[in-house]
């Protein structure tokens, strides 16, 4: 791992709302290709460590480097030309456009960027085939159900084109079935990008990540391999409550 | 239905309500022929609010100031400075995007609320200002621009501007030029992407846009086309005059487009021509059946707007929209 240069580096990273640290000092780094998983008790900092990666949020202190270059004061818009998609924890669609308008709009930019190619109705329809929605392209995106409605979320930053894609809590409200497609679809997306992914539906981290991070009260408190995290003592009390041996 | 027949189906309807007002030239009372080349123009005033209001979703309380920049851009240099009309109706534009620019600039930083204040009260700026350089705009009063100035020369036509037919069909061309504008714009994928913002601005950002340069230029196009219908308006009526930069002409923009249809192309015509003869036609109807009342057009137009925003909010072509004809634009 010591050889590979990291894709996203966060260096001492804080975030304060008023008294509360919701994230603490957070050092974090993320090999090209991996799929990391994020996880930690309700309120450990998870969406608030991810929108200070995209630029949802401006941090306290501390950088944020993504890809060799210094992207702290980078304007949100500007990281995602860079290469970082974020989908939404709450299903953030556009009710009223169809799911092919839906999808267009990230398209319509990375071909602005130069990053992507081809026309913009081929590249719409593919990200929807690769997400099952082709069948769906006219309807209103509000009209769909939740589980599609997910599937769209995840559409829309595929056609992105992204380096880094961060899915805050993708499975959240899905069938068991609609979570087993859910789970191949992205290690296909995993091929050829590197996910962050906030979950907490353990069985899903454990079948997804290379590695974990567990976050609690804003601070890093485990790295590691799956079954690395499994057997930490410290982890387990996290989760259940009990005292840390 | 594909997206090729949608366009063709589209731009069809359009063609054929630009050649239906350039049929009613030649069979239109005197009158109705006059009111409709003035409906025009305000259609393109109205036309231009659409565009921030409608697809944008950005309120602004204060366009007034923008048909007065158009208008004034265009009247003062041919009255002081005996420029023609094409020249006025050049610098007319110019500083009709040169104001968009500086106010959507200072003006977008806010948001809602605030927003319609901030354009209000630079309207307001605008207003007084007519006021301030009396001497030259002579403020209420107001300029008239001589009949030897609204004529256009070119390529050996000389064409008189201030001839009822010739003015209906520069109106016209105006207007379809607007028009044609207005449903490139929004058929565009700029187009989706001022809608974007307009239903989820967090959400398109995080796609990648930069908001506030959408909304900026956004701003810039519908404030350049109110001043495009301000100097139309200069040259072909010949008077320029303070009271169109009032607030009234703030509010007229937006009743227009919420009762022909926010967010339609063809819904600004339709609103401005229902309004215009509601108004036209509610003097002798008041006198007659609530004598003594003395109710004035405002009230009117006030209680259009309540009516409208409590019982059909999305206008006559939304409701069309959302109940028969899905792809009208």
């Amino acid at each position: 791992m010591a050889a590979v240069t990291p894709l996203l580096t966060t260096t001492d990273l804080c975030k304060a709302f008023g008294g509360l640290r919701a994230v603490d000092h957070v050092d974090f780094s993320v090999a090209p290709g991996e799929v990391r998983a994020v996880i930690g008790p309700n309120g450990a900092g998870k969406t608030t460590f991810v929108s200070l990666v995209c630029g949802r949020i401006a941090p306290t202190s501390g950088t944020i480097v993504f890809d060799g270059r210094d992207i702290t004061a980078m304007p949100a818009h500007e990281r995602v030309r860079a290469g970082i998609a974020y989908t939404f924890q709450i299903t953030s669609v556009f009710p009223n456009l169809t799911a092919f308008d839906n999808v267009a709009l990230p398209v319509q930019r990375t071909l602005a960027d130069g990053r992507g190619s081809g026309r913009l109705r081929d590249g719409v329809m593919a990200a929807l085939s690769r997400t099952g929605l082709a069948a769906r392209a006219g309807t209103p995106a509000g009209a769909l159900s939740y589980g599609h409605q997910r599937l769209l979320e995840v559409a829309m930053g595929l056609a992105l084109k992204p380096r880094l894609l961060i899915l805050d809590e993708p499975t959240q409200g899905l069938s068991d079935g609609e979570i087993d497609s859910f789970v191949g679809l992205v290690r296909e997306i995993a091929r050829d990008a590197t996910v962050l992914l906030i979950e907490h539906n353990m069985p899903v981290v454990m079948a997804l990540a290379d590695r974990i991070t567990v976050l609690d009260a804003g601070k890093v408190l485990a790295e590691g391999t799956p079954d690395e995290i499994r057997a930490n003592a410290q982890v387990q009390a996290a989760y259940l409550g009990t005292e840390a041996a | 239905m594909t997206r090729e027949e949608t366009s063709i189906r589209t731009w069809l309807l359009h063609a054929l309500v630009v050649a239906a007002l350039f049929a009613l030239n030649f069979v239109l009372p005197d009158y109705h022929h006059g009111v409709l080349a003035r409906v025009m123009v305000l259609a393109v005033f109205a036309m231009g609010y659409n565009l921030l209001f409608g697809y944008v979703g950005l309120l602004s309380l204060g366009h007034a100031m923008f048909f007065a920049a158009g208008l004034y851009g265009a009247g003062l240099p041919m009255v002081h400075l005996g420029w023609g009309a094409g020249a006025g109706f050049a610098t007319g534009l110019a500083a009709g995007l040169a104001l968009s620019l500086a106010i959507g600039f200072l003006a977008l930083r806010t948001t809602g609320v605030a927003f319609m204040i901030v354009t209000m009260m630079f309207s307001q700026v605008v207003y007084l200002l007519t006021f301030y350089f009396g001497s030259w705009t002579r403020g209420d009063e107001g300029l008239v621009i001589q009949q030897a100035e609204r004529r256009l020369s070119f390529a050996g036509f000389d064409l008189d501007l201030t001839s009822p037919a010739t003015r209906y069909m520069a109106a016209l061309i105006l207007f379809a030029v607007v028009l044609a504008l207005t449903l490139a714009i929004v058929r565009s994928s700029f187009g989706r992407v001022l809608v974007a913002i307009r239903e989820n601005e967090e959400r398109t950002r995080m796609l990648g846009f930069d908001v506030f340069a959408g909304k900026l230029a956004a701003t810039v196009v519908s404030g350049t086309i109110c001043a495009a219908a301000g100097a139309a308006y200069a040259i072909l009526f010949g008077y320029v005059g303070a009271s169109f930069a009032s607030v009234q002409y703030s509010i007229l923009p937006l009743l227009w487009v919420l009762l022909g249809g926010a967010a339609t192309t063809l819904g600004p015509l339709l609103g401005t021509l229902l309004m215009y003869y509601l108004i036209d036609g509610s003097g002798d109807l008041l006198k007659a059946w609530l004598p003594g009342w003395n109710v004035s057009h405002l009230g009117i137009v006030g209680l259009a707007l309540v009516v409208l925003v409590l019982f059909f909010p999305r206008g006559i072509l939304g409701t069309i929209r959302g109940r028969w004809v899905r792809w009208l634009p």
